[in-house]
């Protein structure tokens, strides 16, 4: 509070508010991007770029792969060193470029059907070995590109076209599921948080061994539609904000109350033998041996 | 009290219509209500209600919208 004898001085001037620039991690030419109206991924990419831009590390030494689906279009845009492969085979690809390339920084941009239903297997995997990568799967809980069948991630009770009448499968908890594989920084954004989502990302680029952050975004296109969300603002609403809850927050709330909602924040970090590491010091005993 | 008068702060904002999708996240989030839709587009309604918190940007998927302060 000011007292009358204290002289009013006037107000510092604020530095002018600049937009982030995101053109030089575009590929000129390349936008307007496929995503449907309203899309989540879109915002998603964004929170990556800046998140990116925050690490201060050079585009050429960053490389980006993606299997198929939606989310898997996001090499297509950005201007870093890009693979796009086979549907669910992302991550082998990953694996594959990090042991040729150690060097690089691999960000695996995946789905939840090319994540956890096609490539299951390369996922379970890859976070069984913590190679460091970061893997972001773009959940909107179904198959958005092949117009909307269920996906592992579908809760129950939601319709879709391959559930008429509302998926009964119980769905994966990607977190969950990468924290039992063995992934060592294990984290959930949404993509109405974008200001979290951007440190998430930031923390999981820069943790060394596997890193798997599980994304929840919209379809309006198609689950939106299935499910009489009327707007995508309202999707985001409804799923990203109300269906989920911060960390520190739950840790204050029932297991009732969180019944049915995502833990959103960094879920679980450990340190573990990187596998690249590993693998040098293999070479250079088995070397040394002969 | 007396405070000290606050700067105008004055803002532009460009809305890049060939990537704008009309899918209305920036109207509908808006906490001044500056935007509007005008069919499938977003324009511009009410400038002066601008503060300049760039959730329109942030919250755009299509990299559609900037602010800028002037």
């Amino acid at each position: 509070m000011s007292t009358p004898t204290e002289e009013l001085k006037p107000l510092a001037k604020k530095k002018k508010k600049v937009p982030f620039n995101y053109e030089p991690y575009i590929r000129g030419g390349k936008l307007p991007h496929i995503w449907c109206p309203g899309c989540g991924h879109g915002i998603v990419l964004k929170s990556l770029l800046r998140a990116i831009h925050t690490t201060g590390m050079s585009k050429d030494d960053i490389a980006m792969v993606s299997g198929i689906g939606c989310s898997s279009r996001t090499p297509g845009y950005v201007d870093f060193n890009t693979l796009h492969t086979l549907h669910g085979r992302a991550l082998a690809y990953a694996t594959g470029l990090k042991l040729a390339k150690p060097k690089l920084k691999i960000i695996v941009t995946t789905g939840d059907g090319d994540a956890l239903a096609i490539g299951g297997n390369h996922f379970i995997h890859a976070c069984r070995r913590n190679m460091d990568m970061t893997i972001l799967v773009y959940n909107n809980a179904i198959y958005g590109m092949t117009s909307g069948q269920s996906s592992p991630t579908t809760p129950q009770g939601m319709i879709s076209t391959t559930g008429r009448y509302g998926s009964i499968e119980p769905p994966f908890d990607t977190c969950q599921l990468a924290q039992a594989a063995g992934a060592t920084f294990v984290a959930r954004g949404t993509a109405y948080h974008f200001q979290e989502l951007e440190k998430i990302i930031y923390e999981a680029i820069l943790h060394k061994g596997t890193s798997v952050v599980d994304i929840i975004d919209a379809c309006p296109t198609y689950y939106g539609r299935f499910n009489k969300y009327k707007t995508p603002s309202e999707m985001m609403e409804k799923i990203e904000k109300e269906g989920t809850v911060s960390v520190k927050q739950a840790e204050k709330l029932t297991p009732e109350e969180l019944q049915g909602k995502f833990l959103r924040g960094i879920i679980h970090r450990s340190e573990r033998p990187e596998y690249c590491e590993e693998y040098n010091k293999l070479v250079a005993t088995v070397q040394a041996k002969k | 009290m007396a405070v000290a008068e606050k700067e105008k702060r004055t803002f532009r904002i460009d809305i890049y219509e060939n990537l704008c999708k009309g899918c209305s996240i920036c109207v509908d989030y808006c906490p001044t209500n500056v935007l509007a839709m005008d069919g499938n587009l977003v324009i511009v309604k009410d400038l002066d209600a601008c503060n300049g918190c760039q959730l329109c940007d942030n919250r755009c998927p299509d990299f559609a919208i900037q602010v800028f302060e002037e």
